[in-house]
């Protein structure tokens, strides 16, 4: 496919017809800041976090799926770019438990979001579900990526046992009806649990380590499909 | 509790099962009405039978309000909060009603008769404060009225109905639907039967020709939405009209729809000839349940008169209509959203481009309008494109309805020639101001609008001069507050709004609305911390510039004007502005 020149930041970069102006910066070596972008994983522009300026467009566009055009001027770090970001970041951490997603903590270090921007603000707090052998369910961590719906239906494993619930900022994951996983359409493929990018998803083995139970015991948990003596939170 | 009894639910659910998951919303409609809410045998069954998956299910029906996963009172009966009603005492009415029921908001009466909720706009801004009693519209309700209002003894109110020319509206008014014949008579269907004679191309010529803009908010010239279906390759082609009009100050679609449902047949019918397209949908807001019966029965109407169906007025032209009702989600009124809903998911937006004009309903190509976009289109076909643009101005040609609701003397649906003036609307159509009273500023264009002071009252109505002073004209909403109106509250109701309406897609407005509601809910009771002008300069700049759709590009936009014209209003520790009765005194408590 023919080559479609554009710059970034100034500098010039020739592209295939159809990159995304991502993956175009990164040709330039360029990185632009992502949070629910997954190379394995449909696109969705969810988290805006790589949003960028092109000269033309009044609002800012994703960067992850907006493809690149025959001299296309894009801005990567833009004022209301670097506003959008950090303001969308300081947001984040003032709903969502982050205390396990490093990639999202380099973030807020490096644009120097402020973690206790909003005071008194609603988090989305809920209790942990541990209702099967393999994984448990922090979604007080969860930030709505949707990689964990995306992999479990048509972007890997076409078994559908999970989807949103609630709207906005309710929005949560779930099962229908609240139902415990093992009474759902779970083949427990762990597909979910590898793209989650913040713990909210986590293999019940990882999470008893980490609240020092020993290998015997855990193996007694496990196998005994008994519920985890661990600590509460 | 028991389990549902099933046996009624198979007939229902097989005659919708051919058509799949984009039955599903009208399948679950039909499972509520039969159950009076969605328990999980009842959800399971409408899932297996139309193949979709069960999480998917309950996704849906989370998405919507309008739909239950818990038992809900025979009649549930909707207090509109948005802000219009709430100035003129939608609380007091809410609570008399919950006092008379012995409930809490949401819960059910000990009977199980009723459940009284907060709705967020029931399109009734002209009938303040509304409420809407399991499918009746009643407006101007009062707290004394509550036991009235149980017994089910009031009868549906309608608004008023006026302006300088009445085209659009010239069957609107009396409350009742214009029947076909009644149409037919006052010269309806003259436009259909005219563009049959033409072809497809010259009617699309005559509608660009035109300057037709659209209607729904965004302005867009119809002709060339038009050509883009029509010239974009894939089959079946759709003419979709967007009939989920749900902006707070918004109300003209719903009268339109009940009052003269042809026009807007009679507008689809010709965009599909133009277009090229065999099938339409009409996406009724779930708010509004007397549109939609009217609709519905102007469609069978018009499909025995030949209007609709095979062959239409026997020019080879074939083309129906179906029905959508929403369940209550403001986002469906956004094109792409509404496209999501009609196939059977959550109202999501899709990422534009592709435009739905290329890939639309199903991915096919699709013209997507609103209500009072196709009811200009029989005006430009029967008079013809130039006559058409004696109206209006020479860049925004045609008439133009407005909604002008909140504190006038004379709220209600006007028709006006686009070109006369803000003040034109207000004072000598709306009646001006109550006696006494005092004009503090207007909000136009809905809640995703900006606000109007005295000394812009001689803006002009148009596309070009409102686009010239920095203020939209949106879907025509004028929300007027005089000098006795919390300006806070006012803030602070609209963006309950939007918080309460994010569809949670996109970070900027999924977390941006709250954060920007938590903030004017202190604002509004004196408790500003210091940094809350920032706060919210920040979460309404990175709405506007980073959100994924229209409503939070929005969702800010009435907040920041407010901040523009009121600044100090949002000082920590600043003396509030018309608080009434509750004076500020603990303003100091916090300094953040």
């Amino acid at each position: 496919m023919a080559d479609v020149k554009l710059t970034i930041d100034g500098d010039s970069v020739a592209v295939p017809a159809g990159t995304t102006i991502l993956k175009a910066a990164e040709q330039l070596g360029r990185s632009v800041p992502t949070i629910c972008y997954h190379d394995h994983c449909t696109a969705n522009g969810l988290c805006r976090i790589c949003v960028v300026e092109v000269n033309g467009i009044k609002p800012l566009v994703p960067a992850c799926l907006t493809p690149v055009h025959e001299g296309m001027k894009v801005t990567t770090a833009s004022a209301r770019a670097e506003r959008a970001r950090r303001t969308i970041l300081e947001m984040l951490a003032s709903a969502v438990d982050l205390s396990q997603a490093p990639e999202i903590q380099k973030l807020i270090g490096d644009y120097r979001a402020d973690r206790a921007r909003f005071p008194d603000a609603e988090r989305r707090a809920q209790p942990i579900l541990d209702d099967n052998p393999m994984y448990h369910r922090d979604y007080s961590k969860c930030i709505l990526c949707w990689r964990c719906v995306q992999v479990c239906a048509d972007d890997a494993q076409f078994t559908y046992a999970i989807n949103f619930t609630g709207r906005g900022f309710e929005t949560a994951i779930g099962t229908f009806f609240d139902k415990p996983m093992p009474e759902t359409t779970c083949v427990f493929c762990g597909q979910c649990v590898g793209v989650c990018p913040t713990g909210a998803l986590k293999p019940k083995r990882e999470s008893l380590l980490e609240q020092e139970l020993s290998p015997d015991e855990i193996m007694q948990v496990i196998e005994g499909g008994k519920k985890s003596r661990g600590k509460p939170r | 509790m028991a389990d549902p009894d099933l046996t009624r639910l198979p007939s229902i659910l097989a005659e919708l099962a051919p058509q799949g998951r984009s039955a599903l919303l009208p399948a679950l409609h039909a499972a509520q009405r039969l159950y009076g809410w969605l328990s999980e045998p009842v959800a399971a069954a409408v899932g297996c039978a139309l193949g979709v998956p069960l999480a998917d299910v309950c996704g849906v029906i989370d998405f919507y309000a309008m739909f239950y996963r818990r038992p809900v009172g025979k009649t549930v009966v909707r207090v509109c909060r948005a802000p219009v009603c709430a100035i003129a005492g939608a609380d007091a009415v809410a609570d008399a009603l919950c006092r008379h029921l012995k409930v809490a908001p949401d819960e059910v009466s000990s009977d199980g008769d009723f459940t009284v909720e907060h709705a967020p706009c029931l399109g009734l801004c002209d009938q303040a404060p509304a409420l809407l009693v399991g499918e009746t519209a009643l407006g101007h309700a009062a707290p004394e009225q509550a036991a009235e209002i149980c017994a089910r003894s009031r009868e549906r109110t309608v608004g008023f109905v006026g302006g300088d020319i009445r085209s659009l509206t010239a069957n609107c008014g009396d409350g009742h639907p214009t029947s076909l014949d009644e149409y037919r008579n006052r010269g309806g269907y003259a436009g259909l039967k005219k563009a049959l004679t033409m072809t497809p191309q010259a009617v699309l010529a005559e509608v660009k020709a035109s300057g037709l803009a659209g209607r729904g908010g965004a302005a867009f010239p119809t002709g060339i939405k038009w050509e883009g279906a029509a010239k974009a390759q894939g089959q079946p082609k759709y003419v979709v009209c967007n009939a989920d009009e749900s902006e707070p100050g918004t109300f003209k679609d719903r009268i339109l729809m009940e009052e003269d449902p042809h026009r807007t047949l009679e507008g689809m019918i010709i965009a599909a000839y133009a277009v090229g397209a065999s099938r339409g949908f009409i996406y009724v807001r779930g708010e509004f349940p007397h549109a939609f019966k009217v609709m519905g029965e102007a469609v069978e109407e018009a499909r025995l008169a030949g209007a609709l169906g095979k062959n239409i007025f026997a020019a080879g032209l074939d083309f129906d209509i179906e029905l959508r009702l929403g369940a209550g989600a403001y986002i469906c009124g956004e094109e792409t959203a509404l496209l999501e809903s009609i196939e059977g998911k959550r109202g999501l937006p899709r990422i534009k481009p592709p435009f739905p004009t290329t890939h639309g309903l199903f991915g096919k190509p699709t013209v997507i309008n609103n209500v009072e976009t196709f009811c200009n289109v029989p005006l430009i076909l029967e008079r013809g494109a130039a006559e058409y643009r004696k109206i209006g101005t020479e860049k925004s040609p045609g008439p133009k309805l407005f909604c002008v609701s909140g504190q006038v003397r004379r709220p209600g649906l006007y028709e006006v020639p686009l070109g006369v003036t803000l003040r034109h609307l207000l004072f000598d159509l709306a009646g001006g101001l109550n006696p006494g009273r005092k004009l503090q500023a207007a909000l136009m264009g809905g809640a995703a609008g900006a606000f109007v002071v005295e000394k812009d009252l001689d803006v002009i109505l148009s596309f070009e001069q409102l686009n010239g002073a920095g203020l939209p004209l949106g879907s025509g909403a004028v929300m007027v507050f005089d000098d006795t109106a919390d300006m806070r509250e006012v803030l602070k109701r609209t963006a309950h709004f939007f918080a309460d309406e994010s569809c949670g897609k996109c970070y900027p407005c999924q977390l941006g609305t709250v954060r920007q509601y938590e903030i004017l809910d202190r604002v509004a009771s004196g408790h500003a911390r210091a940094g809350d002008r920032e706060r919210l300069t920040d979460v309404g700049g990175t709405m506007i510039d980073a959100s994924l759709c229209g409503l939070g590009q929005t969702a800010a936009a009435a907040v920041l004007s407010g901040m523009k014209l009121w600044p100090e209003l949002f000082e920590a520790g600043g003396k509030g502005r018309r608080a009434k009765g509750k004076e500020q005194s603990a303003n100091s408590k916090e300094q953040g």
